[in-house]
């Protein structure tokens, strides 16, 4: 995963009458994280969404290691994670069960490493419960394993430390400095700072 | 391939196993949506005897028709719940997403479906029919002709419930959609019951049957994933 790089250029994206993305343009390189920022409604979300071709653009492209990723949409597919406002975790389902489905549909992965994400994560204790019992801070400590679990360069975060305390907020920190300096690369929405040393940090306003 | 991968790709076969698998736990853990339109099946058949005559030579000529209009409804009832709490909570999005071809996790969402309301409908069809005068002898009869025509109206079901997922109130759209094209479906299946329950030789429309679902099982899979897609936006 080392040198990869995701660019954008002039992204063009209408919601019914409202022009949310408006030419976009960024450029992201393995170790670094950039932050999207700006008001509410500005279109973080919608922005992570159509860089990872949930949302249909009108305008522009998105090039993955210097591909135009339309290409091949579902190898980009399989080197990104994307995680929205809610973890996708099935509420009758426990933590580990969950992980399990969705690491595997990837790779082939082991209880063991699954386990161990979860401890790096903090969801040791309360893996083995139904997602439906735990609180919104403990399923997102969840996902958190399943991010580390799908072992990609391109993490794509969207608030990723809603309902998480401080120690959880920590935590999101090293996990992402850890990825960096593995030569991974991230963007996140954010609305506080995520206390990633500036030297790699990029940010973009949206409001702006 | 664009990026160099960690580890290599689950194969889209294994992938579409571990779907199945995750819905046919999730169904017992949870089972109100596997009872349901079993329960709609039963209690529809069971009140045509009080309604109609008891007397068995009327309700041996309408079984079929009432085993398959009431096995239809029940199964369209169940279509409904296919995609929309996969909608709901995220998990299509990380489908569109997961790097895996999203007809192959569909063609497992529906085929775990059908494992979970054709295979149950195909069970209680013979039981049901025994209550409205049909002999035991036309039982496996039964059973696969309804095995066959829940098989085929679960692909088509799953092209309704797809294009519906934006839709507030899918339900009754999804009738609408899919009733027209689960006509043939309903012929071929009664005439075959029909000719089961007579004793006679049922394979012509068993086979046209099966053709329906060699046709269904290779487009609506396609067509499903689609209108998935469309409704990630």
């Amino acid at each position: 995963m080392i040198g990869s790089v995701l660019r954008a250029e002039n992204l063009h994206l209408w919601r019914t009458e409202r022009h949310v993305l408006k030419g976009v343009d960024l450029r992201v390189c393995g170790g670094e994280l950039l932050q999207l920022t700006g008001v509410n409604g500005a279109g973080k979300t919608t922005l992570l969404r159509a860089l990872c071709g949930l949302n249909h653009l009108e305008e522009g492209r998105v090039f993955w290691n210097e591909h135009d990723v339309c290409e091949d949409l579902e190898g980009f597919h399989a080197s990104l994670v994307y995680l929205g406002h809610e973890p996708p975790l099935k509420p009758d389902l426990s933590g580990i069960e969950n992980l399990g489905f969705w690491t595997g549909m990837r790779r082939r992965i082991s209880r063991a490493a699954i386990n161990d994400a979860l401890i790096r994560t903090g969801g040791g204790e309360f893996a083995t419960r139904p997602v439906r019992t735990l609180s919104a801070g403990q399923k997102r400590r969840v996902a958190l394993a399943g991010l580390l679990l799908a072992a990609v360069p391109l993490w794509l975060l969207d608030e990723p430390t809603t309902n998480l305390d401080s120690s959880g907020q920590e935590l999101v920190a090293m996990l992402l400095e850890a990825h960096l300096d593995a030569g991974g690369l991230a963007i996140a929405a954010v609305h506080h700072g995520l206390g990633i040393a500036a030297s790699r940090l990029r940010e973009l306003n949206l409001s702006a | 391939m664009i990026a160099t991968l960690p580890t290599e790709m689950t194969p889209p076969l294994r992938a579409a196993r571990l779907v199945i698998a995750r819905d046919l736990m999730l169904a017992f853990r949870r089972p109100d949506q596997l009872v349901q339109p079993l329960a709609f099946f039963v209690m529809v058949t069971a009140l045509f005897p009080l309604s109609i005559s008891p007397e068995r030579a009327t309700l041996r000529a309408v079984a079929p028709g009432v085993l398959w209009v009431a096995a239809l409804l029940a199964a369209l009832l169940a279509l409904d719940f296919l995609f929309r709490d996969d909608a709901q909570d995220g998990t299509l999005e990380q489908f569109a997403l997961s790097g895996q071809s999203l007809t192959w996790l569909l063609l497992g969402k529906t085929g775990a479906h059908w494992l979970l309301t054709g295979v149950p409908l195909s069970v209680m069809a013979p039981l049901m029919g025994y209550t409205l005068g049909v002999p035991v002898s036309a039982s496996v009869g039964i059973m696969l002709t309804v095995a066959l025509g829940s098989l085929a109206l679960s692909f088509i079901g799953s092209i309704g419930a797809a294009l519906t997922l934006g839709a507030r109130r899918g339900g009754v759209l999804l009738s609408i959609l899919i009733l027209p094209l689960a006509v043939p479906i309903l012929i071929f299946g009664s005439r075959a019951t029909e000719l089961a329950i007579r004793g006679e030789a049922y394979l012509a429309p068993m086979e046209l049957l099966g053709a329906i679902v060699v046709l269904s099982f290779t487009l609506a899979p396609l067509a499903a994933a689609a209108a998935v897609r469309i409704s990630l936006e």
